[in-house]
């Protein structure tokens, strides 16, 4: 009988390691100055040196190597006085030099950790995740597959090459193996990338978006009898890229693994591919296959030493950690959980408490940013921040709160400054949608209303308050939407002689 | 009057007083090549409708009164490990065979702005590697002194170029005497600067901790007026030096050594050093201490493994580099038939584009770096390396350069060596601790040996950065030997006969 | 017995992507035998208090601003391709990883 997964942590203890590449958000490359910009057409953001050509040498990024010192602090590593670049060195079409440069024995940040927060069944609990080291390398270029199975590798004719992702600044963060989760594993996992992500995201050094691979992960796992005290064979799943990938990775990995086991097999150091649609692995390199990298000091480049002030300077400029933040606010806010954790998902954190910061009321900062402008970013398809400032959206709050706007003539006031018609004031005077408020516009309005539907103002008069809907109905649409029906139904009810009534209901 | 026996200084006074242009002196030069390189083969490639183009431009600025830099409009052959944009560049390669590069070197891009005439690009072993240039995949270089020797290498087509007087200047690389080891076999002037002191962007990798490119000339103020242009610092370089350029041009015109201090390196001059190579560097020594120089002998003991270090650091390193050569990007591409992996294609491409030697050298290489190998080999090498460091901090501590034969011997003949590595290997014994520490280091000729009447190196070592000392003592030291000849050297070479 | 056998060279050509006959195989194994016995000295003196060296001149910190400069043309980028499709290098099929 195969087990499950509980059948396996019952029996088997999992050991964690995890590997996560984050591409860096800098403008130019890691060795040269061509554009990181995403999407260009084919081999427009190339040049010698990130193509390899001949005689062609690097010169380090500065900022990248201040972003890797930023989140080798954020996560609490120590800088290494001394640091270098290394080759490693392995063949591969999609790397120009074929080597990457990279750093090896003298990486420029370790030995630092990361506290993750899960649920478990006796509460919250916290983990540390040990980090060995933060590393700078680059990334290679891209191939499409052409012929045979559709963008296969496997059974294509040829490939054809695009080197405009060659050289973008790559880190490479590395964790100690994380022991004593036991069945907790996937949640410790998936935990400790999550608030990885957040605080990358706190620092701005990357866009962290696994779906588009500026953040990949590779999950090592390996089992051991329960109470054995010793590490098995570990295998690397290669890509894992979703926060919920990486959860179902080491499920899947437990329980092939625990598998083997039972059955008495060895199981085999490798590198695996994790299968985003039945969230398991299949094998890729095995550890005898394995490259010999021939690491040796890149000669091409000189070594970082940062200077001790400099990283003190940097130390201090760490922004808040995400889940202290998180913390305050949701307390500050009192934003129900599931809230708080679709403002985290959005990436709206910032948004909301800067429009909160331009006096904006909390509960509709936060159902502006999550629901209207949210919706108008998901159909074209970017990022909401990208759309409207915090101030303008305070603005269009702080007009709504003072009756000058509807919350129907407010989206219209966003959507003409997300169309670039100007600020909210410019687009309420362009396209004039001022709340009409002027009793007077109001009553011809209503009078013509009851002119039309003279039975319907009869019925109202005879006490049939509802029916007063019809009416108001009426005169908002005379009135182009801009009217405030609120104000409609006092007016129309005095005009009637029931006002009295109907709020003495 | 000029011709192509003339210096390039002299030239260029021609050119400033209008008795000659560019055009006229780049169109005589290619008279010569056309005359004598048949014979030489000391080109791979002549770019003239370049050459003469930018001769032209440099004649109507020279006519429109524009200030000019001291070698605007004169003709030079560049080593073909150079990037030139839109010009053939092989390295001497089947492997790039009908390359032509998109951009230019730091150096060709510093020529171009001087005004210097790039006639075309110069043989050499391949990616650099030998001191014969008989590893060229282009047949090899022949001796203007004998054609039937070696003209030196990997800088063969530089220096033969010059000897033959096909150009004035040179440019050569230099990873363990590729300019000095050639020049001291052809009778001309070689230098590699201080590591870092010239821009390496551009030039084709051999082994990037020891790569050097440097100024080939006739003369030692030639070679200075050369190193000046192309020399300082370059950002697209990381370990190209921030500081300003040693004053080289005005210490080769000093012509004055009175009290300098010259450290005779002991283990360069022992076992393995050909008579007349040790008499003639005798000669040299005996001139500067006729200008007022003071001899001492200094002591090298970790020069003895300086050639191993050399041969297991300079493979590493050109395993690397030479593994982009992989026929994805540009070069050849061999045994593509549409069934093949990238993978077997690029065996075949290596198979077939390299060379013996560059095998030879990225097997060692790899060899040297791979797992569990490391710290025996390569590791150890740059050990020796600290200690060869500490052994030049000690001997310029007593004095202000050092001096040897440049070479062991005088050119020997070709053929004669290819088939023993190991024997070649030793021609640059005292030109590779030179690269090994990253100082500076000049080979000037000091006669020629009395059993085969070839030219003879006269080696001189400065410390880093003080490039200028090497060209002071021998700038001095060719003055001295000049007035006791009567003649340039080059005068004794026999003329090539006009095909 | 020789310190390097062919296999091991054909080990080697394998990481250097060089295809080799069995007699440059061999005649390589022979060669590197030679010159491995030479340049094994470096051992002698390479004391483990001696630091290493990789870099001639001690220069630390060198880099460049984060600003983007102009990069080829497709059309330069591709000048020396042996193959191009759709402004892209055209290579043989790829074995290995997906
Ligand atoms: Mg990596
Ligand atoms: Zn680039």
């Amino acid at each position: 009988m195969a087990l499950n997964y509980d059948e396996a942590v019952a029996k088997y203890e999992p050991t964690l390691g995890l590997e996560v590449h984050v591409e860096l958000n800098t403008k130019s490359k890691m060795f040269c100055s061509c554009s990181t910009e995403f999407g260009g057409e084919p081999n427009t953001q190339t040049c010698p040196v990130c193509l390899g050509l001949p005689g062609a040498l690097p010169v380090v990024n500065g900022k990248a190597i201040e972003s890797t010192i930023l989140i080798g602090l954020a996560l609490n590593c120590s800088i290494a006085p001394f640091s270098r670049f290394a080759r490693k060195n392995y063949f591969y079409p999609d790397m120009p030099k074929n080597f990457q440069t990279s750093q090896y024995d003298e990486p420029i940040c370790v030995n630092g950790y990361l506290d993750v927060e899960i649920e478990t069944e006796e509460g919250p609990k916290q983990f540390r995740v040990e980090i060995e080291r933060v590393h700078m390398e680059e990334d290679t270029g891209k191939s499409l597959h052409v012929g045979g199975a559709t963008g296969r590798i496997h059974g294509a004719e040829y490939s054809l090459l695009d080197y405009n992702r060659a050289g973008i600044p790559l880190v490479e963060i590395v964790t100690k193996i994380v022991g004593g989760t036991g069945k907790y594993a996937p949640q410790v996992a998936r935990a400790y990338v999550t608030e990885l992500r957040d605080i990358l995201r706190s620092l701005g050094v990357s866009d962290v978006k696994m779906e588009q691979g500026s953040m990949r992960c590779d999950v090592n796992l390996s089992l051991a009898p329960i109470g054995s005290g010793s590490l098995g064979t570990r295998s690397e799943t290669k890509n894992v890229n979703s926060l919920r990938s990486v959860e179902r990775a080491v499920i899947g990995e437990v329980i092939r693994q625990s598998n083997r086991l039972e059955a008495g097999e060895r199981i085999v150091q490798e590198t695996r591919h994790f299968l985003e649609e039945s969230g398991q692995t299949r094998p890729g390199r095995s550890k005898e296959q394995a490259e010999d990298y021939r690491y040796f000091p890149e000669p091409d480049l000189v070594p970082v030493v940062p200077e001790s002030a400099w990283i003190e300077e940097l130390r201090a400029t760490l922004p808040e950690r995400p889940s202290v933040r998180r913390a305050r606010l949701k307390s500050e806010w009192s934003v129900p959980d599931k809230e708080m954790t679709s403002l985290v998902n959005a990436g709206l954190l910032d948004a909301v408490e800067e429009t909160i910061a331009f006096g904006a009321e909390p509960t509709r900062a936060r159902s502006w940013w999550l629901g209207e402008i949210s919706r108008l970013a998901n159909e074209r398809e970017v990022d909401p921040t990208s759309l409207i400032t915090p101030s303008q959206v305070a603005e269009v709050i702080s007009l709504i709160q003072s009756g000058e706007l509807t919350d129907k003539l407010a989206r219209q006031v966003v959507e003409g400054v997300i169309a670039g018609e100007g600020t909210p004031s410019e687009v309420i005077a362009k396209r004039g949608l001022k709340v009409v408020s002027d009793d007077g516009a109001l009553m011809l309005a209503i009078e013509a209303a009851i002119a039309a539907q003279p039975e319907t103002a009869e019925r109202i008069r005879g006490g049939n308050i509802p029916a007063a809907g019809a009416l108001i109905g009426a005169v908002m649409k005379a009135t182009g939407g801009q009217a405030d029906a609120a104000k409609v139904r006092e007016l129309l009810l005095k005009h009637l002689g029931q006002f009295e009534k109907a709020t003495g209901e | 009057m000029t011709t192509t026996k003339s210096s390039a200084a002299e030239m260029a006074t021609a050119l400033a007083a209008g008795t000659t242009t560019s055009v006229e002196l780049t169109q005589l030069h290619y008279d010569r090549i056309a005359q004598v390189d048949e014979d030489v083969h000391a080109f791979l490639y002549l770019d003239k409708e370049g050459a003469l183009e930018q001769a032209a431009a440099v004649d109507a600025k020279r006519q429109s009164g524009e200030e000019l830099g001291p070698l605007a409009g004169i003709p030079l052959a560049l080593k073909d490990v150079l990037a030139q944009k839109g010009v053939p560049t092989t390295c001497g390669s089947k492997m790039l065979e009908g390359w032509r590069p998109p951009y230019d070197a730091t150096v060709v891009t510093r020529l171009k702005e001087a005004g210097v005439v790039i006639l075309g690009k110069t043989n050499m072993d391949e990616f650099a590697m030998g001191s014969s240039t008989e590893n060229s995949a282009y047949g090899p270089t022949h001796n203007p002194w004998d054609l039937t020797r070696i003209p030196g290498g990997s800088g063969g087509g530089s220096a033969a170029a010059l000897a033959a007087f096909e150009a004035p200047l040179a440019i050569g690389t230099d990873t363990g005497g590729s300019i000095r080891q050639p020049a001291a076999v052809t009778g001309t002037v070689g230098v590699k600067p201080t590591y870092g002191g010239v821009s390496r962007y551009g030039l084709i990798a051999f082994s990037s901790s020891l790569d050097q490119a440097g100024p080939c000339a006739r003369t030692v103020l030639d070679a200075a007026l050369l190193h000046e242009v192309i020399a300082g610092h370059d950002e697209r370089d990381s370990t190209s030096i921030n500081a300003p350029v040693p004053q080289v041009v005005k210490a080769a015109k000093k012509l004055d050594v009175k009290g300098m201090k010259i450290g005779v390196v002991k283990e360069l001059q022992g076992e393995g050093f050909q008579a007349g190579v040790l008499d003639r560097f005798h000669d040299g020594l005996d001139a500067l201490v006729s200008a007022g120089a003071e001899l001492v002998e200094v002591s090298c003991p970790t020069f003895d493994y300086a050639l191993a270090a050399y041969y297991l650091i300079a493979p590493s390193e050109c395993s690397s580099n030479l593994a982009r050569f992989d026929s994805m990007r540009y070069g050849i591409r061999v045994g593509d038939n549409g069934e093949r992996s990238a993978e077997e294609v690029m065996k075949l491409t290596r198979h077939k584009g390299f060379g013996p030697e560059v095998k030879r050298r990225i097997i060692l290489g790899t060899y040297a770096l791979s797992s569990g190998y490391y710290d025996a080999y390569y590791g150890s090498a740059q050990k020796v390396r600290t200690l060869l460091m500490r052994d030049f901090a000690n001997a310029f501590a007593q004095a202000d350069v050092l001096v040897s034969p440049t070479a062991p011997t005088t050119a020997f003949k070709i053929g004669e060596q290819v088939d023993d590595p190991l024997a070649m290997y030793l021609n640059d014994i005292a030109t590779i601790p030179v690269n090994m520490a990253g100082i500076g280091g000049m080979s000037l000729p000091c006669g020629l040996a009395q059993e085969d009447g070839l030219p003879v190196g006269f080696q001189i070592m400065s410390p880093a950065m003080r490039d200028d000392l090497m060209y002071q003592v021998g700038g001095t030291l060719e003055a001295a030997l000049l007035a006791k000849w009567g003649a340039p050297i080059l005068d004794k070479a026999p003329v090539l006969a006009a095909r | 017995m020789s310190a390097i056998s062919r296999d091991d060279v054909a080990h080697l050509a394998k990481l250097a992507r060089i295809s080799m006959s069995d007699a440059e195989l061999d005649h390589l194994a022979q060669e590197m035998d030679l010159i491995l016995g030479a340049v094994a000295r470096v051992q002698e003196v390479a004391a483990s208090d001696v630091p290493p060296t990789s870099h001639p001149i001690p220069v630390n910190n060198v880099v460049r601003q984060d600003v983007v400069r102009p990069s080829l043309t497709p059309q330069e980028a591709l000048s020396g391709a042996p193959a191009q499709s759709e402004d892209r290098f055209k290579v043989p099929q790829i074995l290995g990883e997906e």
